[in-house]
């Protein structure tokens, strides 16, 4: 974890509500895509967090959804604010368990974190499917960027007016060597039950302090208690506790 | 510059103390910096059984503060004394203040006697105000009787100072610290968060997930100054004074209405490096206000 003072540089909506924000900075302290950051906003008591899209030795990407007070305050900040930002929070995903053809399923703003995960997946030599799930065609992004990494890309839509109409698990392929998801809980729960293999799950919680001091955000796994913020946010599929 | 203090017999290089639950057991803000810089830190209340606590959510946030509904989640103190302090010992030297919570009065001793044998500990805060569990915390803090059951019951397994940890949610907290005192508690603490609650609009749901929670915060600092004076008048026992201190100069006006010692609890959670930056702090703050030694200001508020 460090504690560092970040500047933004890009701070543009994808969507009518989804923002994403690029900022110079440390990174040193991230260590695995799917960690998190924490964020200080003026005026705001507890720090938001805010999962990690993607970065490199000295920048820093979010994507986030304006659903409250914070990150209406985020998407009102403009290119050369300041924000003071913990680092490097979190477990995130163990690219080494992946074999060599994954498959990478999210869910709305579930879909930012697995982007520096299919980054990284693509340079190991490995072949990537991401399944990218909306509600709706204007609520898409990221497809091309995707693309781009050289995944092979399928986005679904709940109303079909973008890409297979359904759920990301109606789009799931026969074979794959392994599963990476993110998205609300329901569709984790879906994803759970019908991947054939092993994979990792990342949670989300409403969190005090984002770094395993207040026991905020505990949760009851098959290997004892765990906390979204530290031992999380990503567990393992044989580890959660669900029917 | 005199940074010390004395807590009940104990010498603290400083007065400034991270508070329980806000701090886990020390070990993981060790990688931050050296807690060796503290006085002493409170450590994650602990019982006699492990307890997972409440469902989440267990955080809300507030206007200047938040509110949580963890309920006493810890590994019992069985773990705490064969895990959790030795993984301690490695990075902190000073004695630590135990927190203890309890269901029964016979559950508060049992876990004050296990904890009385280890050296590490340095004091036993006992917990009677948590607000978020049933049935136990918080229903020994609000009647002066069973306040002094627990400290007599707590006093007569340990030979380590005593300090009773009051609960805000109270008509008259004078006479609770009052009923502590005369049954041996060898300091006070206070406060423990204030009773609070939000509800979602969206869904109209309360966001706690057991609908009530601790609030504290900067929010809180008036209302537990304001008790920790009216305390300080009332006992001659050192008083550790907590709730929304935030400051080098908050840790000021809290020794100056009568605190030894004084806890930080919510600010951990946003600057887990708060507290050492208040230690750091604190001699350019007494310089400004003309203090030389911290000790000579408890309870020098001055009504002129």
């Amino acid at each position: 974890m460090n504690q560092s003072i970040f500047e933004i540089i890009r701070n543009d909506a994808l969507t009518e509500n989804v923002f994403q924000m690029v900022l110079r900075g440390d990174t040193s302290a991230i260590t695995a895509p799917g960690q998190f950051v924490n964020i200080r906003i003026d005026g705001l008591f507890l720090r938001r967090p805010i999962s990690v899209c993607d970065y490199d030795a000295n920048t820093l990407t979010l994507i986030y959804k304006v659903v409250g007070k914070g990150t209406a305050a985020m998407a009102g900040l403009s290119t050369g604010s300041q924000l003071d930002i913990l680092t490097g929070l979190g477990n995130g995903y163990d690219l080494s368990l992946s074999g060599d053809f994954p498959v990478l399923l999210g869910g709305g703003v579930g879909v930012p974190p697995l982007y520096n995960l299919a980054k990284k997946l693509i340079a190991e030599g490995k072949s990537v499917s991401v399944i990218l799930g909306f509600n709706t065609e204007n609520e898409v992004f990221y497809e091309d960027q995707f693309q781009a990494l050289g995944c092979a890309v399928t986005v679904t839509t709940v109303d079909g007016s973008h890409g297979t109409k359904g759920f990301v698990t109606d789009a799931l392929p026969e074979n794959y060597s392994y599963f990476y998801t993110c998205g609300p809980e329901p569709m984790l729960k879906t994803v759970y039950r019908m991947t054939h293999t092993s994979g990792q799950l990342s949670f989300e919680e409403r969190m005090g302090c984002g770094f395993g001091a207040c026991m905020g955000c505990s949760c009851q796994t098959i290997t004892g208690y765990k906390r979204i913020c530290k031992e999380g946010p990503v567990m393992k599929k044989e580890e959660i506790l669900w029917d | 510059m005199g940074l010390t203090v004395n807590l009940c017999g104990i010498e603290l290089s400083n007065p400034v103390i991270p508070a329980s639950g806000t701090f886990g057991y020390g070990y993981e803000f060790a990688e931050l910096y050296d807690i060796n810089e503290l006085g002493t830190f409170s450590f994650k209340g602990t019982t006699k059984e492990p307890r997972f606590g409440n469902p989440t959510p267990r955080i809300a946030e507030c206007p200047g503060g938040m509110i949580n509904a963890v309920g006493l989640q810890n590994p019992g103190v069985d773990k705490v004394i064969a895990e959790e302090l030795p993984k301690l010992k490695a990075c902190f030297y000073k004695p630590v203040m135990a927190n203890v919570s309890g269901f029964s009065v016979d559950g508060y001793a049992y876990t004050c006697e296990k904890l009385d044998k280890e050296p590490q500990v340095g004091w036993l805060e006992v917990n009677i105000s948590c607000p978020n569990v049933h049935g136990g915390g918080m229903s020994f803090g609000t009647q002066p009787e069973a306040a002094a059951a627990v400290t007599k019951a707590v006093k007569a397994v340990t030979t380590k100072p005593v300090i009773i940890k009051l609960s805000p949610n109270v008509t008259n907290i004078v006479a609770i610290a009052k009923a502590c005192e005369d049954a041996g508690a060898d300091g006070i603490s206070l406060i423990n968060t204030m009773l609070g609650m939000r509800i979602n609009l969206h869904n109209r749901k309360p966001v706690i997930a057991n609908t009530m929670g601790g609030y504290s915060g900067p929010g809180i600092f008036p209302v537990a100054l304001r008790m920790v004076y009216q305390v300080a008048q009332a006992v001659s026992v050192p008083i550790i004074g907590m709730g929304g201190v935030s400051s080098a100069e908050d840790v000021i006006e809290m020794m100056l209405a009568g605190a030894t010692a004084v806890e930080v609890g919510a600010a951990n959670l946003v600057n887990p490096y708060i507290c050492r930056d208040i230690i750091r702090d604190l001699p350019r703050v007494m310089e400004k206000y003309k203090i030389n030694n911290l000790q000579e200001i408890i309870g020098g508020v001055n009504h002129g």
